[in-house]
C-alpha cells in the first residue's frame, strides 16, 4: 500500500483550462480579421503573417534549444505574437520585415526575460517599435485595400491629422476597407473576436473597455463631434490594441483597479500622442509605456484583503 | 438577493462529482475488529488516556481526557478490551497517541451514558457540558472544540448561529444525507446551541444544488419561528467559515480574527446532528457519517461509521478498491489531505474518504506562470496567490508576509484555476509556516 498510493498535497482537482487552451481562443479571436486582412489586402497578408508566425515559433524553438530549455512552442503563445506582430505591418512591407521582428520580439523581448510570463511589455508591439524606429519608410508605407478607387493612400487618422485625401466613409472604417495596417482596419471583427474572448473569460473587459472608453471622451471633448470621435475609436490601431495588445497578461496589471488604471492611462496617452505628437497614431507607444509603468501599478491597486489585512 | 443565492466574493466552480452518493441512503458500517482510536482528533491540547491495556471498555465510555480548556474528550466507540495504547498514524499526517481496542462485537453501552431530558428543561450551562463532555467538535474536518466555540470571552455578544450545510466540497455528500434523512436532528441540536448561547436567530445556510436538502430544511423549521434557512449560490468555498458568515450577515471576519468578533458561531451539520444525540441519548461522538467516494471505489456509499474504523475496513465494505488505486483521500477534493496508507482510522473529522484511480491522481505537470490575474480573481480572501507563492518559492518570505499570505485559507480555488497548474497553494503554505516560525522566534 505504502508505494502505491500518490500523497499529493491539495486540491486534487485542477480546471481543464490550460496554456495552449487560451493561446488557441486568442487565435480563433483573431481569425476573422485574419481573413478580412486577406480579403482586403490579399497575397501580402499571407506572406506576412506566414512569415511572422513561423519566425516567431522557430526563433522560440531555437532559442529554448540552445539553453537546454522545455521547448515549449507547443503553448501557441509564439503564434499569437507572429499573428499580433503581422498585424501591426504595413501590406507593403517586404518580406524580411515581419522575420526580423519577429526574431526580437521573441528572443529579446519575450526569452531574454524568462520565456512567456515574464516579457514585461508586449512582444509584438515592442517588435514594431524597433522596426519603425529602424526603417521607417518601410513601416509606413500604405496602400488601399482591394476594391478601393482612390489617388492617395493615407489612413483614416492621417487624414483626420491633416494629411491629403478625402476622408474615407465611416461605414468603410469600421469594415476595414481602408488603408492601414494589415489586422488593424477591421473594427468590427476585432470587436467580434474580443467579444468571443470575453465570452470564453480569456480577458476581461476593464481594460479594453476603460482604454476604448478614455479615447472616446478625450477625443470627443478635442473634436467636438461625434463623427470625428468614431475616427478616433474605429479609423487607427485602438480596437485591435485594446483588446488584444493592452490585455496581454504579462505586461498589464492582474489587478482589477489596476486593469482601469491601465486603460485610462493608455487611452490619455493615445490622445496625447495622437494630438500633440508627430504621428497621428499613438497606441503602440501607449501600451508600451503603460506595461513599463504595470509593476507600480499592480504595487499600489492591491485587492482589499478579506476582512481588511492589518498593514 | 439574487436568484442565485447568498454569496461571497471571488470563488470557483468545480463539477459537483456528488452524483454518485447524493442518493444513496445512510447505512450502518459492520463493527470492525479492531478500532484504532486517536486521543488528539481536534485542535487544541491532546488527550491522555485514561484507560490502560488489558481494560474492557464499553461503548461511550471515556478513554481520553485532559484538563486543558480547548481540547475535546475521546470516547470509545465499541465495546471490547484495550490491548494497545501507541503511536499510530492518523489521517491528519502526524503519529498520534491511540488506543486499540480489540472489539468484542457485544456493543455493550456504557453505564455513563444517560438521556439527558427534554431541551425545555435543560439550563445554558447544562448544554455547555453536555457538549464538552460528548467531546464534540467541528465535524467538517476542522476539528475545533465545540465548547470553546460556545464559550465566548467577555463583552463578545454572538446574535447569529449559522448552521453550515453548503458542503461546497465536491464529492461529499454526509452532511446533504444527514438533512434529508435526520433534519430533526438538525433542529434540535440547532436549537441546543442557540440557548447555549442566548440566540435568537439561527440559519442554516444550504447551496443551491442540494434543492431536496432545503425544500426539507425549510419544512422541518416551519414552526420554529427563530430559525430560517438561507440558499446559497453554489460555490467553491461557500462553506468556509469567513464566507458563510459574509454570505448570510454581510459582515466580513476581521484579518487574524474569528467569528465571534462579528457576532457569528458557524456549526456544522454533523456536529449539530451529534448534539442532538448527546441530548437525546447521552451517546457522546463515537460514530460519524462518512461519504465513500470516488473513482477508485467499487460501490460507493454514505456509511454511519464508529470512529476509529480503519479505512481499509471502510472501504472494503464499499466493494473495495478497483485495480487501477490512485489516491485515498481524509475529506473532500479541495481541502482533503492524501494518505500514504490506509491503515489510518476514520477520526471525528473524517467527512469523506475519497479514492481517486491513477489517472484522476496524477497532478499535473507545472509551467510559466503566465499572469492571467485568475488566481487574484478567484480568491476568497482578496489575495494575489500568483504574487505570494512567488515570493514563496524565492523565499523570499517577508515579502510573501506583505502580500498577507497569512489570510489564506487555503481552500485551493487558486490552484484548481491556474491554467498553468502552478503549485500556488503548496508554495503559500511553506510561506505560512515561515512567516509563523519566524514570529514564534521574535
Amino acid at each position: 500500500m505504502e508505494n502505491k498510493v500518490l500523497a499529493t498535497s491539495s486540491p486534487h482537482i485542477r480546471s481543464n483550462e490550460n496554456t495552449t487552451k487560451i493561446m488557441l481562443d486568442v487565435i480563433i479571436a483573431l481569425l476573422p480579421a485574419l481573413i478580412a486582412s486577406i480579403y482586403y489586402f490579399g497575397f501580402d497578408s499571407i506572406k506576412l503573417t506566414s512569415i511572422a508566425v513561423i519566425a516567431a515559433v522557430a526563433t522560440e524553438a531555437i532559442i529554448q534549444k540552445l539553453l537546454k530549455k522545455e521547448v515549449t512552442i507547443k503553448d501557441l503563445s509564439a503564434v499569437v505574437t507572429g499573428i499580433l506582430l503581422a498585424f501591426n505591418l504595413p501590406p507593403s512591407a517586404p518580406w524580411w520585415i515581419p522575420l526580423i521582428g519577429s526574431i526580437f520580439a521573441i528572443a529579446v523581448v519575450k526569452q531574454v526575460f524568462g520565456g512567456i510570463g515574464n516579457n514585461f511589455i508586449n512582444p509584438a508591439l515592442a517588435g514594431r517599435a524597433m522596426l519603425v524606429a529602424s526603417w521607417p519608410t518601410k513601416m509606413l508605407g500604405w496602400e488601399n485595400p482591394a476594391g478601393v478607387d482612390a489617388v492617395s493612400a493615407a489612413t483614416p487618422l492621417q487624414i483626420v491629422k491633416g494629411a491629403e485625401g478625402n476622408l474615407q466613409p465611416l461605414t468603410d472604417v469600421i469594415f476595414g476597407r481602408v488603408p492601414g495596417c494589415i489586422g488593424e482596419t477591421s473594427a468590427i471583427l476585432l470587436i467580434i473576436g474580443g467579444a468571443y474572448l470575453l465570452y470564453r473569460g480569456v480577458i476581461s473587459w476593464k481594460i479594453p473597455v476603460s482604454y476604448i472608453g478614455t479615447v472616446a471622451v478625450i477625443s470627443f471633448i478635442y473634436e467636438g463631434s461625434l463623427l470625428m470621435t468614431a475616427y478616433h475609436v474605429f479609423g487607427g490601431g485602438l480596437i485591435l490594441g485594446a483588446i488584444f495588445m493592452a490585455t496581454d497578461y504579462a505586461s498589464s496589471p492582474v489587478t482589477s483597479k489596476g486593469k482601469y488604471i491601465f486603460g485610462i492611462g493608455a487611452g490619455i496617452l493615445t490622445m496625447l500622442i495622437r494630438i500633440f505628437g508627430a504621428t497621428p497614431e499613438g497606441v503602440s507607444y501607449s501600451i508600451l509605456l503603460m506595461n513599463a509603468a504595470t509593476p507600480i501599478i499592480e504595487k499600489y491597486t492591491a485587492p482589499k484583503v478579506f476582512g481588511g489585512a492589518k498593514k | 438577493m439574487s436568484d442565485k443565492g447568498l454569496t461571497f466574493r471571488g470563488g470557483i466552480h468545480p463539477p459537483h462529482f456528488k452524483k454518485q452518493t447524493e442518493k444513496s441512503p445512510i447505512e450502518e458500517a459492520t463493527l470492525p475488529k479492531e478500532v484504532v482510536i486517536p486521543l488528539h482528533q481536534h485542535i487544541g491540547a491532546p488527550c491522555e488516556p485514561t484507560v490502560a491495556v488489558g481494560d474492557k471498555v464499553k461503548v461511550g465510555q471515556k478513554i481520553g481526557d485532559t484538563k486543558a480548556f480547548v481540547s475535546a474528550p475521546v470516547h470509545s466507540s465499541v465495546s471490547g478490551v484495550v490491548t494497545k495504547i501507541d503511536k499510530r498514524n492518523t489521517p491528519g499526517g502526524s503519529k498520534t497517541n491511540s488506543v486499540t481496542i480489540q472489539v468484542d462485537g457485544m456493543q455493550e453501552v456504557s453505564e455513563e451514558v444517560k438521556p439527558k431530558g427534554d431541551l425545555e428543561n435543560l439550563q445554558k450551562d447544562d448544554i455547555l457540558k453536555i457538549v464538552k463532555e460528548a467531546g464534540l467538535t467541528g465535524m467538517g474536518g476542522a476539528g475545533f472544540p465545540t465548547h470553546v466555540k460556545l464559550s465566548p470571552p467577555e463583552g463578545k455578544k454572538i446574535d447569529i448561529i449559522i448552521i453550515n450545510g453548503a458542503e461546497c466540497e465536491p464529492y461529499l455528500t454526509s452532511d446533504h444525507r444527514m438533512m434529508l434523512e435526520h433534519p430533526e436532528k438538525v433542529v434540535l441540536g440547532t436549537k441546543a446551541i442557540m440557548k447555549a448561547l442566548d440566540v435568537k436567530n439561527g440559519v442554516i445556510g444550504i447551496e443551491k444544488n442540494k434543492p431536496d436538502a432545503v425544500k426539507i430544511m425549510k419544512k422541518a423549521v416551519e414552526n420554529e419561528e427563530s430559525l430560517t434557512v438561507s440558499e446559497l449560490q453554489t460555490k467553491y468555498p461557500q462553506g468556509g467559515e469567513k464566507s458563510l458568515i459574509y454570505a448570510v450577515t454581510k459582515r466580513e471576519v476581521p484579518s487574524g480574527g474569528l467569528p465571534m468578533d462579528v457576532g457569528a458561531v458557524v456549526q456544522n451539520i454533523g456536529t449539530v446532528a451529534a448534539l442532538a444525540d448527546a441530548i437525546t441519548t447521552g451517546m457522546p461522538v463515537v460514530q460519524r457519517v462518512v461519504t465513500i467516494t470516488g473513482s477508485a471505489v467499487v460501490k460507493p456509499k454514505n456509511l454511519l461509521v464508529k470512529i476509529g474504523t480503519k479505512f481499509q475496513d471502510v472501504i472494503e465494505q464499499c466493494g473495495g478498491y478497483t485495480e487501477d488505486l490512485g489516491k485515498v483521500i481524509n475529506g473532500g477534493p479541495m481541502m482533503g489531505i492524501a494518505q500514504f496508507t490506509d491503515d489510518v482510522p476514520v477520526i471525528k473529522g473524517t467527512s469523506g474518504i475519497l479514492v481517486l484511480n491513477k489517472k484522476d491522481s496524477q497532478r499535473p505537470e507545472p509551467s510559466n506562470c503566465i499572469r492571467c490575474g485568475k488566481c487574484v480573481d478567484v480568491c476568497p480572501s482578496g489575495l494575489q496567490p500568483l504574487m505570494i507563492s512567488k515570493n514563496s518559492l524565492l523565499r523570499r518570505f517577508d515579502d510573501a508576509e506583505a502580500y498577507n499570505a497569512m489570510d489564506c485559507i487555503e481552500c485551493g480555488s487558486c490552484s484548481f484555476v491556474c491554467p498553468s497548474k502552478r503549485p500556488l497553494v503548496d508554495a503559500i503554505r511553506v510561506a505560512k509556516q515561515e512567516i509563523t516560525a519566524k514570529r514564534k522566534k521574535n
